[in-house]
């Protein structure tokens, strides 16, 4: 099968001095390996022994990069949809490319298909424009019209009696290990010429997806961005072809990006974070299929790609689930912390500061918490040294223990106790809220006020003593050293 | 007009077509430099329209326009431009001076890269609307007043002659509509043009110098206090249009394959 790929071609462009498209592809293919030693196989998969492998390898990581790249600005240019529609409209131009020639020819096939991909595109504008029908419409019309017709094409072909029809039912899902020198010179080239037009025309790339409007007014080529776009789309949707397969290659431009765009709000870091992630996937999806002996490459590239994405998803940055859990999760612990200890200075706020320690029943009634919750809390609190308790064993819990606030618990409770009333007493003074409305939202905004605000607070109501309720306003005297009644 | 010094925005027998309806006719302006005009007019009367075709955004289906004497095209660099807030996605992964300094791609030329003196330039058009310490912050996490001192940042950036703005106080605090008009009298006083469409008639007195009262066609343009009369926005806000849009959605349904001209 390789050997058809044998017929040379002279490329005018410079030479790519890699080891590997020097081989003039001998080994066996991939599935001709019948090793099913995993460590084995492991290790001659990465140590690039076989020139399938290296090609299967370099391919995929070259592939990743021109996807991760051109996929970025797809997705921030919110035409995710139109890559899958190129990918599936290339079809039936791969069965003419076919037909042309009745050889898997990969140029053949690569003029044929880019020609399908680009009639898609345009069809696409203009049933859109001429009609009102909408544009996620039309390419679904195109999308699916390409698609079967392509499909159809290809029952013909099989049953057609002459040419080499080996391999091409390759292009449905992908064969990395199909891969041939040509084919990586194409992606080669493709990737190159993708990264260094980005590169050059990275300002116009920028503004024209973040406000085309505003870019074309300024004199920005808008148009020729937007089409030169489409090209690069359409060359990497075609060579990937072989390596990915028609069905899948749009997640290779999707998928990566979109978990880029998860882990960053930089443009650039995002295009070299997508590279990265379409390296892995390709690597991946091609070690995959090669332990699987010769499995389609795409599937397991895009269920790699998928992976990273969940696994950003989880875990990545400020948008993951889990950090934003455990942030919440933190964040209500203080708001118990601070919760318990506004209580206890609660408590003894009733005796006049005379009493100095709370019990446990007197915790339990003032928080309304049933005894178990609160020696739960107390325990939580005596670790933070918040507060300390009568006695030695810090397990046993009775009636008769005294629970005592120590300066930094002191603090908390007065600095939230502050918090609450002064912004109670704005809420009455400017907003005009009737005393008995503001509890409820002082009570969750106790625990978000900074200290600038309270300051500003304080001096906006002329640092007033008493609360709506007629209860003393802690001050800043009273945080600080002072463990002391006052 | 003398001939040494061209208008900054000269428009004649301007129509414009959406989808071979047409939405403004016949608009005929002079417009003369020095000026913060705003246009007012219904929802739907093309205000935003007529500042687009005026670019070059939308097609324009006959009559021509120039800026400072020369097509719009010849003079970009001398335009700036503020769209509506919501015309962009405010999740791009981008921060405030990355959109700022796209105020001075239009100068910077194919190929090359904003410069330290670009940089400066964006981030002292930064100081004017209050946003410095923003700068590095994503763009998603702005409030809609702070959304819209960057996109005028971005348009100061652009050192103009000729500005237009497109609603720049919709959906902002008082604190920065307060800013922003500040801002352009201040470039008014400078020399500069400053065309504003505008939904808010009870400001519209106090901040414009002229009035382009618009509904499809131009309904009046001139000073502010010979425009801003009962009888004229009547006639701008009023059912006076009617009768031209019953006649006009006829011949579009009659000859739906041939444009509509004025």
């Amino acid at each position: 099968m390789i050997g058809c790929y044998r017929k040379s071609l002279i490329l005018g462009v410079g030479t790519l001095s890699l080891v590997i498209l020097s081989g003039e592809a001998q080994a066996a293919k991939i599935s001709e390996i019948t090793d099913s030693h995993f460590g084995e196989q492991l290790v001659r998969f990465f140590s690039f022994q076989d020139p399938s492998v290296r090609y299967a390898v370099l391919g995929s990581l070259l592939l990743g990069t021109c996807c991760g790249l051109l996929g970025s600005f797809i997705v921030v240019r919110k035409l995710a949809l139109m890559g899958d529609t190129l990918s599936h409209a290339v079809l039936p131009g791969v069965a003419l490319g076919f037909l042309w020639t009745m050889t898997k020819d990969p140029w053949a096939i690569f003029i044929g298909a880019t020609l399908a991909g680009l009639l898609g595109t345009v069809v696409v504008h203009w049933i859109h424009t001429t009609t009102h029908i909408k544009e996620d419409s039309a390419m679904g019309l195109v999308l699916s019209g390409f698609y079967a017709i392509g499909i159809c094409l290809f029952t013909m072909i099989q049953h057609l009696p002459t040419g080499n029809k080996a391999g091409l039912d390759k292009f449905m899902f992908g064969q990395a290990a199909a891969l041939g020198s040509n084919d990586i010179w194409m992606i080669a080239i493709v990737t190159a010429t993708s990264a260094f037009l980005i590169l050059l025309f990275y300002k116009e790339f920028l503004a024209t997806s973040f406000d085309s409007p505003f870019a074309t007014a300024i004199g920005l080529p808008t148009k020729f961005i937007h089409y030169l776009l489409m090209l690069l789309l359409a060359f990497s949707v075609v060579v990937g072809l072989q390596a990915v397969g028609i069905v899948l290659i749009s997640a290779m431009l999707i998928t990566p990006a979109a978990t880029a765009y998860l882990l960053t709000d930089r443009m650039h870091l995002m295009l070299i974070y997508a590279s990265l992630f379409g390296m892995t996937a390709g690597l991946l999806g091609s070690f995959f299929s090669y332990l699987g002996n010769s499995l389609p490459t795409g599937p397991f590239m895009i269920v790699s790609a998928s992976m990273l994405f969940a696994i950003a998803l989880l875990f990545g940055g400020r948008y993951g689930i889990i950090p934003k859990r455990i942030r919440h999760m933190s964040q209500s612990r203080r708001i118990q912390i601070e919760n318990t200890l506004k209580a206890i200075y609660q408590i003894r706020e009733k005796s006049q500061f005379k009493i100095d320690a709370v019990s446990i029943q007197q915790l339990g009634n003032q928080r309304n918490l049933p005894i178990i919750e609160v020696e739960k809390e107390i325990r939580r609190l005596i670790k933070e040294r918040h507060v300390t308790m009568s006695g030695t064993d810090l397990d046993e819990f009775d009636q008769g223990r005294l629970i005592y606030l120590t300066p930094s618990g002191w603090n908390t409770a007065c600095r939230i106790v502050r918090n609450h009333r002064l912004w109670e007493l704005y809420l009455t003074e400017s907003a005009q809220y009737a005393p008995d409305h503001v509890h409820d939202d002082a009570e969750e905004i106790e625990h978000i006020l900074g200290e600038a605000t309270v300051r500003e607070l304080e001096r906006r109501l002329d640092f007033p003593t008493w609360d709506p309720h007629g209860k003393l306003i802690p001050t800043i005297m009273d945080l600080g050293d002072s463990h002391k009644a006052r | 007009m003398s001939p040494e010094t061209p208008l900054p925005l000269e428009i004649h027998d301007l129509t414009v077509a959406y989808h071979k309806k047409p939405v403004l006719y016949g608009i005929d302006l002079e417009v003369p430099a020095g000026n913060l005009v705003g246009i007012l007019g219904p929802n739907g009367a093309g205000k935003s329209t007529l500042i687009k075709s005026i670019m070059g955004l939308i097609p324009q289906s006959s009559g021509w326009v120039k800026i400072f004497g020369k097509s719009y095209k010849k003079n970009a660099k001398r335009v700036g431009y503020v769209p509506q807030r919501e015309s962009v996605d405010w999740d791009f992964p981008v921060n405030v001076m990355d959109v700022v300094l796209m105020g001075r791609f239009g100068h910077i030329g194919l190929f090359r890269r904003p410069s330290r003196k670009d940089r400066e330039i964006a981030m002292a058009c930064l100081e004017k609307v209050n946003m410095a310490p923003y700068a590095q912050r994503q763009i998603s996490n702005l409030s809609g007043g702070q959304q819209q001192r960057v996109f005028l940042a971005r348009a100061l950036a652009q050192e103009s002659d000729i500005y237009f703005l497109d609603e720049p106080f919709s959906g902002v605090d008082a604190a920065t509509e307060s800013a922003i008009i500040k801002i352009l009298m201040e470039l008014r006083d400078r020399g500069k043009t400053l065309i504003v469409v505008h939904h808010d008639l009870t400001t519209a007195k106090e901040y414009f110098d002229m009035l382009l009262l618009l509904n499809m066609r131009k309904v009046d343009f001139g000073p502010t206090e010979e425009v801003y009369t009962y009888e004229k926005l009547q006639k701008t806000y009023g059912g006076r249009l009617t009768i031209l849009s019953e006649v006009v959605e006829t011949r579009r349904k009659r000859s739906s394959d041939l444009p509509v001209e004025k």
